[in-house]
Protein backbone atom coordinates (compact mmCIF):
# COMPACT_ATOMS: atom_id res chain seq x y z
CA UNK A 1 0.00 0.00 0.00
CA UNK A 2 1.42 3.11 -0.82
CA UNK A 3 0.72 6.72 -0.70
CA UNK A 4 0.77 8.50 -3.92
CA UNK A 5 1.08 12.27 -4.55
CA UNK A 6 1.12 14.15 -7.45
CA UNK A 7 0.10 17.78 -7.07
CA UNK A 8 0.32 21.18 -8.57
CA UNK A 9 -0.66 24.99 -7.26
CA UNK A 10 0.15 27.62 -9.05
CA UNK A 11 -0.31 31.18 -6.81
CA UNK A 12 1.35 34.95 -7.93
CA UNK A 13 4.94 34.33 -6.45
CA UNK A 14 5.05 30.36 -5.72
CA UNK A 15 4.38 27.48 -7.57
CA UNK A 16 3.90 23.54 -5.70
CA UNK A 17 4.80 20.91 -8.22
CA UNK A 18 5.26 17.91 -5.59
CA UNK A 19 5.15 14.61 -6.67
CA UNK A 20 5.86 11.72 -4.48
CA UNK A 21 5.54 8.32 -3.06
CA UNK A 22 5.99 6.32 0.18
CA UNK A 23 4.86 3.55 1.99
CA UNK A 24 1.42 4.15 3.48
CA UNK A 25 2.81 3.31 7.16
CA UNK A 26 4.78 4.31 9.55
CA UNK A 27 5.74 8.66 9.93
CA UNK A 28 6.74 10.24 6.54
CA UNK A 29 8.53 13.45 6.84
CA UNK A 30 8.18 16.49 4.45
CA UNK A 31 11.47 17.38 5.07
CA UNK A 32 13.01 21.05 3.81
CA UNK A 33 13.73 24.96 4.43
CA UNK A 34 11.14 27.72 5.04
CA UNK A 35 9.07 28.79 2.54
CA UNK A 36 9.73 25.34 0.18
CA UNK A 37 5.67 24.87 0.25
CA UNK A 38 5.76 21.76 3.08
CA UNK A 39 2.50 23.74 4.74
CA UNK A 40 1.14 24.62 1.21
CA UNK A 41 1.56 20.69 0.20
CA UNK A 42 0.22 19.49 3.47
CA UNK A 43 -3.20 21.73 2.91
CA UNK A 44 -3.18 20.69 -0.99
CA UNK A 45 -3.39 17.16 0.18
CA UNK A 46 -6.11 17.77 2.76
CA UNK A 47 -8.12 19.79 0.11
CA UNK A 48 -8.05 23.03 1.82
CA UNK A 49 -6.56 24.53 -0.96
CA UNK A 50 -9.28 24.82 -3.58
CA UNK A 51 -7.05 25.54 -6.79
CA UNK A 52 -5.33 22.31 -6.45
CA UNK A 53 -4.71 19.90 -9.38
CA UNK A 54 -3.18 16.40 -9.80
CA UNK A 55 -3.97 13.49 -8.00
CA UNK A 56 -3.50 12.33 -4.48
CA UNK A 57 -4.41 8.52 -4.15
CA UNK A 58 -3.92 6.49 -0.76
CA UNK A 59 -3.71 2.34 -1.06
CA UNK A 60 -6.77 2.22 -3.27
CA UNK A 61 -8.98 5.87 -2.10
CA UNK A 62 -8.70 8.47 -4.55
CA UNK A 63 -8.98 11.35 -3.09
CA UNK A 64 -8.34 13.59 -5.85
CA UNK A 65 -7.98 12.97 -10.26
CA UNK A 66 -8.01 15.07 -13.11
CA UNK A 67 -11.72 14.05 -13.21
CA UNK A 68 -13.09 14.17 -9.16
CA UNK A 69 -11.86 16.14 -6.29
CA UNK A 70 -13.07 15.87 -2.67
CA UNK A 71 -13.96 18.44 -0.63
CA UNK A 72 -11.82 18.38 2.63
CA UNK A 73 -14.56 17.37 4.51
CA UNK A 74 -14.80 14.20 2.58
CA UNK A 75 -11.49 13.21 2.84
CA UNK A 76 -10.61 10.89 5.90
CA UNK A 77 -8.20 12.65 7.49
CA UNK A 78 -7.16 14.31 10.46
CA UNK A 79 -5.09 17.65 10.68
CA UNK A 80 -3.09 18.79 13.46
CA UNK A 81 -2.16 22.67 12.75
CA UNK A 82 0.70 24.43 13.93
CA UNK A 83 -0.99 26.25 16.52
CA UNK A 84 -3.10 24.01 17.91
CA UNK A 85 -6.69 25.62 16.63
CA UNK A 86 -8.97 24.10 19.16
CA UNK A 87 -12.78 25.58 19.36
CA UNK A 88 -12.70 28.21 21.92
CA UNK A 89 -16.27 27.89 22.54
CA UNK A 90 -16.06 24.07 23.60
CA UNK A 91 -14.61 22.44 26.51
CA UNK A 92 -11.94 19.82 25.86
CA UNK A 93 -14.28 17.22 26.07
CA UNK A 94 -16.55 18.60 23.05
CA UNK A 95 -13.95 19.49 20.89
CA UNK A 96 -12.61 15.81 21.12
CA UNK A 97 -16.24 14.75 20.20
CA UNK A 98 -16.90 16.91 17.67
CA UNK A 99 -15.58 14.88 14.59
CA UNK A 100 -16.50 11.26 16.80
CA UNK A 101 -20.12 12.84 16.71
CA UNK A 102 -19.68 13.11 12.52
CA UNK A 103 -18.31 10.11 11.81
CA UNK A 104 -20.43 7.12 10.79
CA UNK A 105 -20.59 4.32 13.42
CA UNK A 106 -19.41 1.70 10.90
CA UNK A 107 -15.95 3.65 10.47
CA UNK A 108 -15.03 4.66 13.71
CA UNK A 109 -11.78 2.68 14.67
CA UNK A 110 -10.92 4.26 17.91
CA UNK A 111 -13.05 4.73 21.16
CA UNK A 112 -12.81 8.15 22.94
CA UNK A 113 -11.36 6.28 25.89
CA UNK A 114 -8.66 4.81 23.75
CA UNK A 115 -7.34 8.35 22.79
CA UNK A 116 -8.36 10.03 25.78
CA UNK A 117 -5.89 7.41 27.73
CA UNK A 118 -3.05 7.46 24.45
CA UNK A 119 -2.46 10.78 24.61
CA UNK A 120 -3.16 11.30 28.90
CA UNK A 121 -6.42 13.92 28.41
CA UNK A 122 -8.09 12.63 31.28
CA UNK A 123 -8.03 15.27 33.76
CA UNK A 124 -8.35 18.28 31.04
CA UNK A 125 -11.49 16.92 29.68
CA UNK A 126 -13.77 19.82 31.08
CA UNK A 127 -11.93 22.27 31.48
CA UNK A 128 -12.35 25.22 28.31
CA UNK A 129 -9.11 25.19 26.12
CA UNK A 130 -7.94 28.87 26.95
CA UNK A 131 -7.10 27.33 30.30
CA UNK A 132 -4.22 24.82 28.75
CA UNK A 133 -0.48 25.19 28.05
CA UNK A 134 0.88 24.95 24.48
CA UNK A 135 1.32 21.33 24.82
CA UNK A 136 -1.46 20.26 26.51
CA UNK A 137 -3.43 22.39 23.25
CA UNK A 138 -1.29 20.13 20.88
CA UNK A 139 -2.27 16.70 22.97
CA UNK A 140 -6.31 17.53 23.08
CA UNK A 141 -5.64 18.32 19.26
CA UNK A 142 -3.84 15.54 17.97
CA UNK A 143 -6.23 13.41 19.87
CA UNK A 144 -9.13 15.17 18.37
CA UNK A 145 -7.53 14.33 14.78
CA UNK A 146 -7.46 10.90 15.98
CA UNK A 147 -10.91 10.49 17.26
CA UNK A 148 -12.36 11.30 13.44
CA UNK A 149 -10.81 7.94 12.56
CA UNK A 150 -8.61 9.23 10.03
CA UNK A 151 -7.25 6.94 6.84
CA UNK A 152 -4.29 9.39 7.30
CA UNK A 153 -2.71 11.55 9.49
CA UNK A 154 -1.48 15.16 8.65
CA UNK A 155 0.76 17.41 10.93
CA UNK A 156 1.91 20.46 10.03
CA UNK A 157 4.97 21.07 12.70
CA UNK A 158 2.85 20.39 15.74
CA UNK A 159 6.00 21.04 18.36
CA UNK A 160 7.16 24.74 16.49
CA UNK A 161 5.11 26.70 18.68
CA UNK A 162 6.48 24.63 21.85
CA UNK A 163 9.57 25.42 23.91
CA UNK A 164 12.24 23.19 24.63
CA UNK A 165 10.19 21.29 27.95
CA UNK A 166 6.79 21.31 26.06
CA UNK A 167 8.74 19.65 23.13
CA UNK A 168 9.81 16.67 25.67
CA UNK A 169 6.72 16.70 27.53
CA UNK A 170 4.82 15.90 23.92
CA UNK A 171 8.00 13.44 22.20
CA UNK A 172 6.83 10.13 24.12
CA UNK A 173 3.55 10.82 22.51
CA UNK A 174 4.46 10.44 19.06
CA UNK A 175 6.32 7.70 20.11
CA UNK A 176 3.23 6.08 21.24
CA UNK A 177 1.18 7.11 18.00
CA UNK A 178 3.93 5.50 15.96
CA UNK A 179 4.20 2.06 17.70
CA UNK A 180 0.67 1.68 18.98
CA UNK A 181 -1.25 2.95 15.93
CA UNK A 182 -1.54 2.06 12.58
CA UNK A 183 -2.19 5.24 10.87
CA UNK A 184 0.61 6.33 8.44
CA UNK A 185 1.67 9.72 9.39
CA UNK A 186 2.73 12.81 7.27
CA UNK A 187 4.76 15.08 9.23
CA UNK A 188 6.13 18.84 8.14
CA UNK A 189 9.08 19.58 9.75
CA UNK A 190 12.10 22.01 9.29
CA UNK A 191 13.90 20.68 11.99
CA UNK A 192 16.55 17.86 11.55
CA UNK A 193 16.95 16.79 15.18
CA UNK A 194 12.69 16.45 14.90
CA UNK A 195 12.97 13.99 11.69
CA UNK A 196 15.64 12.17 12.61
CA UNK A 197 13.98 11.46 15.46
CA UNK A 198 10.47 10.53 14.60
CA UNK A 199 10.53 9.71 10.30
CA UNK A 200 10.78 6.60 8.66
CA UNK A 201 10.30 8.38 5.29
CA UNK A 202 11.70 11.87 3.77
CA UNK A 203 10.36 13.34 1.54
CA UNK A 204 12.65 16.53 0.62
CA UNK A 205 11.16 19.65 -0.51
CA UNK A 206 13.15 22.63 -2.35
CA UNK A 207 11.40 25.37 -4.13
CA UNK A 208 7.91 23.78 -4.16
CA UNK A 209 9.18 20.57 -5.59
CA UNK A 210 10.30 17.43 -4.43
CA UNK A 211 13.84 17.02 -4.51
CA UNK A 212 14.28 13.58 -3.28
CA UNK A 213 12.63 10.35 -0.91
CA UNK A 214 13.13 7.63 0.53
CA UNK A 215 13.54 5.78 3.86
CA UNK A 216 15.27 8.01 6.32
CA UNK A 217 18.58 6.14 6.82
CA UNK A 218 19.23 6.25 3.50
CA UNK A 219 18.22 9.87 2.54
CA UNK A 220 20.41 11.12 5.71
CA UNK A 221 23.78 9.64 4.21
CA UNK A 222 23.11 10.16 0.51
CA UNK A 223 26.36 12.49 -0.99
CA UNK A 224 23.39 13.87 -3.30
CA UNK A 225 21.68 15.62 -0.93
CA UNK A 226 21.97 18.31 1.46
CA UNK A 227 21.46 16.70 4.61
CA UNK A 228 24.73 14.66 4.56
CA UNK A 229 26.75 17.79 4.14
CA UNK A 230 24.81 19.54 6.98
CA UNK A 231 27.28 20.41 9.89
CA UNK A 232 25.02 18.23 12.35
CA UNK A 233 25.02 15.45 9.50
CA UNK A 234 23.98 11.62 10.69
CA UNK A 235 23.20 8.59 10.06
CA UNK A 236 20.46 6.59 11.77
CA UNK A 237 20.88 3.40 13.30
CA UNK A 238 17.87 1.04 14.23
CA UNK A 239 19.41 -1.26 17.17
CA UNK A 240 18.02 -3.40 19.78
CA UNK A 241 18.74 -3.83 23.43
CA UNK A 242 20.80 -7.13 24.31
CA UNK A 243 21.48 -5.81 27.70
CA UNK A 244 23.24 -4.31 30.22
CA UNK A 245 26.43 -3.92 32.17
CA UNK A 246 25.70 -3.75 35.37
CA UNK A 247 29.29 -3.22 36.70
CA UNK A 248 30.01 -0.24 34.36
CA UNK A 249 26.34 0.83 34.07
CA UNK A 250 26.07 0.45 29.83
CA UNK A 251 23.78 -1.21 27.85
CA UNK A 252 24.49 -2.74 24.83
CA UNK A 253 23.15 -2.89 21.73
CA UNK A 254 22.84 -5.18 18.55
CA UNK A 255 22.52 -3.77 15.04
CA UNK A 256 23.40 -5.81 11.57
CA UNK A 257 26.80 -4.34 11.93
CA UNK A 258 28.08 -5.49 14.90
CA UNK A 259 27.92 -4.88 18.57
CA UNK A 260 27.57 -0.83 20.57
CA UNK A 261 27.43 0.28 24.20
CA UNK A 262 26.05 3.16 25.48
CA UNK A 263 25.54 4.53 28.58
CA UNK A 264 22.05 3.26 30.50
CA UNK A 265 19.52 5.54 30.78
CA UNK A 266 16.35 5.49 32.05
CA UNK A 267 15.55 4.76 35.61
CA UNK A 268 15.82 1.59 37.07
CA UNK A 269 17.42 -1.16 35.12
CA UNK A 270 17.11 0.95 31.93
CA UNK A 271 15.91 0.18 28.69
CA UNK A 272 13.93 -3.57 28.84
CA UNK A 273 15.90 -6.35 26.99
CA UNK A 274 14.89 -6.49 22.86
CA UNK A 275 13.49 -3.30 22.80
CA UNK A 276 14.31 -1.40 19.86
CA UNK A 277 15.35 1.69 19.74
CA UNK A 278 16.77 4.54 17.33
CA UNK A 279 20.26 5.95 17.91
CA UNK A 280 21.91 8.79 15.65
CA UNK A 281 25.73 8.78 14.93
CA UNK A 282 27.05 12.41 13.74
CA UNK A 283 29.49 12.19 10.87
CA UNK A 284 32.04 14.36 12.80
CA UNK A 285 32.39 11.38 15.38
CA UNK A 286 33.87 8.80 13.23
CA UNK A 287 36.80 8.36 12.47
CA UNK A 288 37.94 5.82 10.43
CA UNK A 289 41.36 3.11 11.08
CA UNK A 290 42.49 0.51 8.72
CA UNK A 291 43.31 -1.85 11.62
CA UNK A 292 41.06 -2.16 14.80
CA UNK A 293 42.67 -0.33 17.48
CA UNK A 294 43.42 -1.57 20.79
CA UNK A 295 44.74 0.26 23.55
CA UNK A 296 41.80 2.97 22.72
CA UNK A 297 39.40 4.94 25.08
CA UNK A 298 36.86 4.59 22.14
CA UNK A 299 34.50 1.77 23.19
CA UNK A 300 32.50 1.59 19.90
CA UNK A 301 34.25 0.27 17.21
CA UNK A 302 32.93 -1.60 13.91
CA UNK A 303 33.92 -3.11 10.49
CA UNK A 304 33.01 -0.75 7.67
CA UNK A 305 33.16 -0.89 3.65
CA UNK A 306 33.93 2.19 2.16
CA UNK A 307 30.99 3.06 -0.47
CA UNK A 308 32.06 6.50 -1.51
CA UNK A 309 34.28 9.58 -0.74
CA UNK A 310 33.00 12.96 -1.59
CA UNK A 311 34.27 16.60 -1.96
CA UNK A 312 32.34 18.84 0.99
CA UNK A 313 30.09 21.40 -0.23
CA UNK A 314 31.82 24.31 -1.92
CA UNK A 315 31.26 26.79 0.71
CA UNK A 316 32.35 24.12 3.30
CA UNK A 317 36.26 24.15 3.55
CA UNK A 318 37.84 21.51 1.01
CA UNK A 319 40.01 20.32 3.71
CA UNK A 320 37.98 17.86 4.67
CA UNK A 321 35.61 14.22 2.96
CA UNK A 322 32.75 13.04 3.71
CA UNK A 323 33.15 9.46 3.63
CA UNK A 324 30.17 7.13 2.97
CA UNK A 325 30.62 4.05 4.75
CA UNK A 326 28.78 0.50 4.63
CA UNK A 327 28.36 -1.79 7.98
CA UNK A 328 26.44 -5.02 6.92
CA UNK A 329 23.73 -3.10 5.14
CA UNK A 330 23.09 0.26 7.04
CA UNK A 331 24.61 3.22 5.90
CA UNK A 332 27.30 5.70 8.16
CA UNK A 333 28.83 8.79 7.44
CA UNK A 334 32.47 9.61 8.69
CA UNK A 335 33.77 13.13 8.09
CA UNK A 336 38.15 12.79 7.98
CA UNK A 337 40.30 15.03 6.39
CA UNK A 338 41.72 15.28 2.49
CA UNK A 339 45.42 14.59 4.07
CA UNK A 340 44.16 11.45 6.26
CA UNK A 341 42.33 9.54 3.50
CA UNK A 342 45.55 10.27 1.29
CA UNK A 343 47.48 8.85 3.87
CA UNK A 344 45.14 5.79 4.44
CA UNK A 345 45.29 5.20 0.61
CA UNK A 346 40.83 5.23 1.28
CA UNK A 347 39.36 4.39 -1.98
CA UNK A 348 35.58 2.87 -2.21
CA UNK A 349 35.02 -0.95 -1.80
CA UNK A 350 38.15 -0.67 1.35
CA UNK A 351 37.58 -2.52 4.75
CA UNK A 352 38.43 -0.20 7.00
CA UNK A 353 37.07 0.39 11.35
CA UNK A 354 34.60 3.32 12.32
CA UNK A 355 35.79 4.57 15.38
CA UNK A 356 32.40 6.03 16.46
CA UNK A 357 33.34 8.47 19.67
CA UNK A 358 29.46 9.22 20.53
CA UNK A 359 26.20 7.75 20.04
CA UNK A 360 22.18 9.79 21.03
CA UNK A 361 20.15 7.51 22.12
CA UNK A 362 17.16 9.18 20.30
CA UNK A 363 13.83 7.25 21.65
CA UNK B 1 -50.96 57.63 30.95
CA UNK B 2 -50.73 56.36 27.06
CA UNK B 3 -53.55 57.58 25.01
CA UNK B 4 -55.20 55.16 22.81
CA UNK B 5 -53.35 56.16 19.45
CA UNK B 6 -49.55 56.46 21.31
CA UNK B 7 -50.02 52.77 22.09
CA UNK B 8 -50.73 52.13 18.84
CA UNK B 9 -47.43 54.27 18.01
CA UNK B 10 -45.58 52.17 20.39
CA UNK B 11 -46.89 49.08 19.12
CA UNK B 12 -46.31 49.84 15.51
CA UNK B 13 -42.77 51.01 16.52
CA UNK B 14 -41.58 47.67 18.34
CA UNK B 15 -43.26 45.59 15.49
CA UNK B 16 -41.60 47.70 13.02
CA UNK B 17 -37.74 47.44 14.90
CA UNK B 18 -38.54 43.66 15.16
CA UNK B 19 -39.24 42.82 11.92
CA UNK B 20 -36.56 44.74 10.79
CA UNK B 21 -34.26 42.97 13.21
CA UNK B 22 -34.70 39.46 11.82
CA UNK B 23 -34.73 40.91 8.08
CA UNK B 24 -31.61 42.45 8.51
CA UNK B 25 -30.08 39.08 10.91
CA UNK B 26 -31.17 37.21 7.94
CA UNK B 27 -29.91 39.02 4.71
CA UNK B 28 -26.93 40.23 6.86
CA UNK B 29 -24.96 37.37 7.51
CA UNK B 30 -24.59 35.91 3.96
CA UNK B 31 -23.84 39.58 3.09
CA UNK B 32 -21.29 40.57 6.01
CA UNK B 33 -19.85 37.13 5.46
CA UNK B 34 -19.21 37.61 1.80
CA UNK B 35 -17.74 41.12 3.16
CA UNK B 36 -15.26 39.04 5.65
CA UNK B 37 -14.12 36.53 3.49
CA UNK B 38 -14.84 37.55 -0.59
CA UNK B 39 -11.13 38.74 -2.17
CA UNK B 40 -13.26 40.45 -4.78
CA UNK B 41 -11.37 43.59 -6.24
CA UNK B 42 -14.48 45.54 -5.90
CA UNK B 43 -15.74 44.55 -2.67
CA UNK B 44 -14.93 48.19 -1.50
CA UNK B 45 -17.84 49.58 -3.18
CA UNK B 46 -20.15 47.34 -1.33
CA UNK B 47 -18.43 48.07 1.74
CA UNK B 48 -18.96 51.88 0.87
CA UNK B 49 -22.35 51.50 0.03
CA UNK B 50 -23.82 49.72 2.92
CA UNK B 51 -22.23 52.10 5.08
CA UNK B 52 -23.84 54.85 3.49
CA UNK B 53 -27.02 55.47 5.70
CA UNK B 54 -24.41 56.03 8.43
CA UNK B 55 -23.72 59.54 6.56
CA UNK B 56 -26.68 60.15 4.23
CA UNK B 57 -29.26 62.58 5.78
CA UNK B 58 -32.91 59.91 6.04
CA UNK B 59 -34.31 62.31 4.35
CA UNK B 60 -32.75 61.40 0.69
CA UNK B 61 -33.06 57.62 1.52
CA UNK B 62 -36.30 58.68 2.06
CA UNK B 63 -37.07 60.76 -0.45
CA UNK B 64 -35.50 57.78 -3.12
CA UNK B 65 -37.31 55.17 -1.45
CA UNK B 66 -40.96 56.79 -1.83
CA UNK B 67 -40.15 57.38 -5.65
CA UNK B 68 -38.85 54.15 -5.95
CA UNK B 69 -41.80 52.26 -3.80
CA UNK B 70 -44.48 54.56 -5.16
CA UNK B 71 -46.96 53.73 -8.14
CA UNK B 72 -44.84 55.44 -10.84
CA UNK B 73 -41.54 54.43 -9.69
CA UNK B 74 -38.90 51.78 -11.43
CA UNK B 75 -40.49 48.71 -9.77
CA UNK B 76 -44.17 50.11 -10.00
CA UNK B 77 -44.89 47.81 -12.87
CA UNK B 78 -43.13 44.51 -11.43
CA UNK B 79 -45.37 45.31 -8.21
CA UNK B 80 -48.91 45.96 -9.95
CA UNK B 81 -48.26 42.22 -11.86
CA UNK B 82 -48.20 41.01 -8.19
CA UNK B 83 -51.25 42.87 -7.68
CA UNK B 84 -49.64 46.12 -5.18
CA UNK B 85 -50.47 49.64 -6.38
CA UNK B 86 -47.81 50.84 -4.15
CA UNK B 87 -45.27 50.35 -1.37
CA UNK B 88 -45.06 53.71 -0.06
CA UNK B 89 -47.47 55.11 2.59
CA UNK B 90 -47.70 51.57 4.15
CA UNK B 91 -45.98 49.56 6.87
CA UNK B 92 -44.34 46.90 4.25
CA UNK B 93 -43.35 50.19 2.50
CA UNK B 94 -41.66 51.49 6.07
CA UNK B 95 -40.07 47.71 6.74
CA UNK B 96 -38.24 48.23 3.51
CA UNK B 97 -36.98 51.71 4.29
CA UNK B 98 -35.77 50.72 8.15
CA UNK B 99 -34.10 47.71 6.34
CA UNK B 100 -32.12 49.70 3.99
CA UNK B 101 -31.58 52.50 7.28
CA UNK B 102 -30.58 49.94 9.74
CA UNK B 103 -27.87 47.94 7.47
CA UNK B 104 -24.71 49.05 8.84
CA UNK B 105 -25.80 48.77 12.10
CA UNK B 106 -26.08 44.84 11.69
CA UNK B 107 -23.78 44.29 8.54
CA UNK B 108 -20.97 45.67 10.13
CA UNK B 109 -20.69 43.77 13.54
CA UNK B 110 -21.50 40.80 12.15
CA UNK B 111 -18.57 41.57 9.22
CA UNK B 112 -16.19 42.33 12.33
CA UNK B 113 -17.07 39.04 14.18
CA UNK B 114 -16.70 37.23 11.21
CA UNK B 115 -13.18 38.24 10.10
CA UNK B 116 -12.39 37.96 14.00
CA UNK B 117 -13.05 34.64 13.78
CA UNK B 118 -10.93 33.93 10.26
CA UNK B 119 -11.14 30.97 8.15
CA UNK B 120 -9.28 28.74 10.54
CA UNK B 121 -11.38 27.29 12.86
CA UNK B 122 -14.00 26.67 9.41
CA UNK B 123 -11.02 24.44 8.09
CA UNK B 124 -10.44 22.47 11.11
CA UNK B 125 -14.32 21.73 11.12
CA UNK B 126 -13.53 20.21 7.33
CA UNK B 127 -10.71 18.54 8.47
CA UNK B 128 -12.99 16.83 11.27
CA UNK B 129 -15.59 15.96 8.48
CA UNK B 130 -18.10 18.77 8.97
CA UNK B 131 -19.54 20.30 5.87
CA UNK B 132 -19.67 23.71 5.24
CA UNK B 133 -23.43 24.45 6.22
CA UNK B 134 -22.72 22.17 9.70
CA UNK B 135 -19.58 24.41 9.77
CA UNK B 136 -21.39 27.51 9.94
CA UNK B 137 -24.07 26.72 12.26
CA UNK B 138 -21.62 24.57 14.93
CA UNK B 139 -18.55 26.75 14.88
CA UNK B 140 -18.73 30.28 13.68
CA UNK B 141 -22.51 30.87 14.73
CA UNK B 142 -21.77 30.23 18.31
CA UNK B 143 -17.60 32.08 18.02
CA UNK B 144 -19.52 35.36 16.34
CA UNK B 145 -22.04 35.44 19.13
CA UNK B 146 -21.05 38.87 20.53
CA UNK B 147 -21.50 39.87 17.14
CA UNK B 148 -24.79 38.68 16.91
CA UNK B 149 -25.95 40.70 19.87
CA UNK B 150 -24.58 43.87 19.14
CA UNK B 151 -26.00 43.87 15.81
CA UNK B 152 -29.76 42.61 16.76
CA UNK B 153 -29.62 45.10 19.55
CA UNK B 154 -28.12 48.23 17.40
CA UNK B 155 -30.41 47.68 14.36
CA UNK B 156 -33.54 47.05 16.76
CA UNK B 157 -32.40 50.50 18.49
CA UNK B 158 -31.82 52.25 15.50
CA UNK B 159 -34.93 51.37 13.75
CA UNK B 160 -36.94 52.45 16.82
CA UNK B 161 -34.98 56.28 16.47
CA UNK B 162 -35.59 55.93 12.84
CA UNK B 163 -37.54 59.80 11.55
CA UNK B 164 -37.00 60.77 8.73
CA UNK B 165 -37.18 58.11 6.34
CA UNK B 166 -40.68 57.42 8.31
CA UNK B 167 -41.67 60.63 7.11
CA UNK B 168 -40.85 60.49 3.58
CA UNK B 169 -42.33 56.96 2.99
CA UNK B 170 -44.47 55.78 5.71
CA UNK B 171 -46.11 59.30 6.53
CA UNK B 172 -48.37 59.43 9.33
CA UNK B 173 -51.27 56.66 9.79
CA UNK B 174 -51.77 55.75 13.15
CA UNK B 175 -51.94 52.24 13.84
CA UNK B 176 -50.42 51.61 10.44
CA UNK B 177 -47.11 53.66 9.92
CA UNK B 178 -47.32 56.09 12.71
CA UNK B 179 -44.41 55.53 15.11
CA UNK B 180 -42.89 56.86 18.28
CA UNK B 181 -41.06 59.13 17.14
CA UNK B 182 -43.60 60.64 14.95
CA UNK B 183 -46.10 60.71 17.42
CA UNK B 184 -43.51 62.95 19.96
CA UNK B 185 -43.27 65.36 16.86
CA UNK B 186 -47.06 65.74 16.87
CA UNK B 187 -47.21 66.15 20.83
CA UNK B 188 -44.99 68.79 20.22
CA UNK B 189 -46.78 70.46 17.47
CA UNK B 190 -49.70 70.47 19.07
CA UNK B 191 -47.55 71.64 22.22
CA UNK B 192 -48.75 68.48 24.28
CA UNK B 193 -45.72 68.63 25.91
CA UNK B 194 -46.23 66.22 28.91
CA UNK B 195 -47.31 63.56 26.39
CA UNK B 196 -44.09 64.31 25.22
CA UNK B 197 -42.11 63.85 27.82
CA UNK B 198 -43.53 60.37 28.44
CA UNK B 199 -42.78 59.07 25.18
CA UNK B 200 -39.52 60.51 24.61
CA UNK B 201 -38.24 59.84 28.64
CA UNK B 202 -39.48 55.93 27.99
CA UNK B 203 -37.27 55.81 24.20
CA UNK B 204 -34.68 57.12 26.36
CA UNK B 205 -34.73 54.61 28.51
CA UNK B 206 -35.36 52.05 26.53
CA UNK B 207 -32.11 52.87 24.12
CA UNK B 208 -30.41 53.32 27.07
CA UNK B 209 -31.31 50.17 28.92
CA UNK B 210 -30.08 48.41 25.11
CA UNK B 211 -26.89 49.63 24.61
CA UNK B 212 -26.15 48.75 28.39
CA UNK B 213 -27.11 45.13 27.60
CA UNK B 214 -25.27 45.38 24.87
CA UNK B 215 -22.23 45.87 26.70
CA UNK B 216 -22.70 43.85 29.25
CA UNK B 217 -22.88 40.51 27.54
CA UNK B 218 -20.18 41.06 25.36
CA UNK B 219 -18.25 41.64 28.62
CA UNK B 220 -19.53 38.04 29.71
CA UNK B 221 -19.25 36.48 26.22
CA UNK B 222 -15.70 37.97 25.13
CA UNK B 223 -13.54 34.83 24.87
CA UNK B 224 -10.20 35.32 26.46
CA UNK B 225 -7.85 34.55 24.17
CA UNK B 226 -5.58 31.91 24.37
Amino acid sequence: MTIEAQLHLQRDDFTLDATFCVPSHGITALFGPSGCGKTTLLRAIAGLEKETQGRFIIGDTVWQDETHCLPAHQRELGYVFQEASLFEHLSVRQNLEYGLKRLPAEKQRFDFDQAVTLLDLATLLPRQPARLSGGERQRVAIARALLSSPQLLLMDEPLAALDQQRKREILPFFARLHNELDIPILYVSHAADEVARLADHLVLLNGGRVQASGPIAEMLTRADLPLAHDYDAAAIIEASVSGHDTQFNLTQLTFPGGQLSVPRSGSGNGLPVGQTVRLRVLARDVSLTLKQQTGTSILNIVPVTITALNAENARQSNAQLLVQLDANGVPLLARITRKSATALALEPGKPVFAQIKAIALLD
Amino acid sequence: MLSETDMLALWTTLKLAGLTTVILLLLGTPLAWWLAHSRFRYKVIVEALVALPLILPPTVLGFYLLIMLGPNGPLGPLMQSIGIQSLAFTFTGLVIGSVFYSLPFVVQPLQNAFAAIGRRPLEVAATLRAPPIDQFFSVVLPLARPGYITAAVLGFAHTVGEFGVVLMIGGNIPGETQVLSIAIYDHVEALEYGQAHVLSGGLLLLSFILLLSVYTLNRRYRLTPA
